[in-house]
């Protein structure tokens, strides 16, 4: 348990993936199933750092630059969409978006 | 070493209980917020292994930008309905198994380790002589051998804004046409 080393930081990515997506693949909202996606990309930012410190190399923090990039622009398109659903349909949840189903 | 100890089981406890909070929450509203504490416990992580620009990249970008992005929409749907709805999916256990097994199939490798890198060993500053800030190394990366990456960054940041408008934008006044495809 003492001292921190790295493991201890890859295990705790491991275990918020794991929380982001049971968040994903339980919840009816859609709101509450983003916002688990973006508690999956921070697992991978901190997965990203650890290993930038231990290897005392910079391009795991540049790699980590370009998923908060990613992650901002992924949350406007896919709000985008959800206000978009939201005016056709009058309904935030996903089990209720099934007019394509057979 | 043990304030390092200290500091990072209480940053960890923080962000997983904040996580676990945020999945079950019935209000929404209160879910983003548990997001919000969920990312500051990351940018502590983050100040911990030595990279305080990221650290501030998260608080500005992250918290600031995506998480209020998040409330503004979370207000535009009707409150008091939604906490009356059910919270969970019908096959809800069946995902908590299957991520239960992913998390230890992972741990399993994470310990056993493959044999390219070795776990254990705390990590090695460089000498005091040659300690540059976080945002100079960060800065010298991007701009010199992550060029092309920055740059496409940039027009992926365009193409969402274009496209988020787009596709949020309200139609016209009933007897206007703002699509040509109305004609």
């Amino acid at each position: 348990m003492y001292p921190v080393t790295t493991a201890h930081y890859l295990l705790l990515s491991a275990i918020l993936l794991t929380i982001g997506t049971v968040g994903v693949l339980t919840r009816r909202n859609i709101l509450v199933i983003l916002m688990s996606i973006e508690l999956i990309l921070n697992a991978v930012n901190i997965n990203l750092v650890a290993f930038s410190n231990y290897l005392q190399e910079v391009s795991g923090q540049v790699f980590v630059i370009f998923v908060i990039t990613d992650a901002a622009a992924e949350a406007a398109v896919a709000l985008g969409i959800l206000i978009a659903l939201f005016r056709n349909k009058e309904t935030v949840h996903a089990d209720e978006v099934d007019i394509l189903r057979w | 070493m043990l304030l390092d100890s200290v500091l990072f089981y209480l940053f960890a406890i923080l962000i997983l209980v904040s996580s676990i909070l945020m999945i079950t929450r019935r209000n929404v509203v209160y879910a983003a917020v548990w997001l919000i504490n969920a990312l500051i416990g990351t940018a502590g992580l983050f100040l911990l292994q030595a990279a305080e620009f990221l650290a501030g990249v998260q608080v500005i970008v992250y918290i600031g930008g995506i998480t209020v992005l998040y409330l503004f929409v979370i207000m535009l749907v009707p409150l008091r309905e939604e906490m009356l709805q059910r919270r969970f999916a019908s096959q809800g256990w069946i995902a908590v198994i299957c991520s239960t097994l992913l998390l230890v199939l992972v741990s399993v490798f994470l310990f056993r380790g493959a044999g390219s890198f070795e776990f254990g060993e705390p990590p090695t500053p460089p000498p005091l002589s040659q300690i540059t800030t976080n945002s100079e190394q960060v800065g010298q990366a991007l701009f010199s051998r992550y060029l092309l990456p920055f740059e496409m960054a940039s027009i992926l940041l365009l193409v969402a804004i274009i496209g988020a408008i787009v596709m949020s934008k309200a139609r016209g006044a009933p007897g206007t046409s703002i699509s040509s495809m109305d004609n």
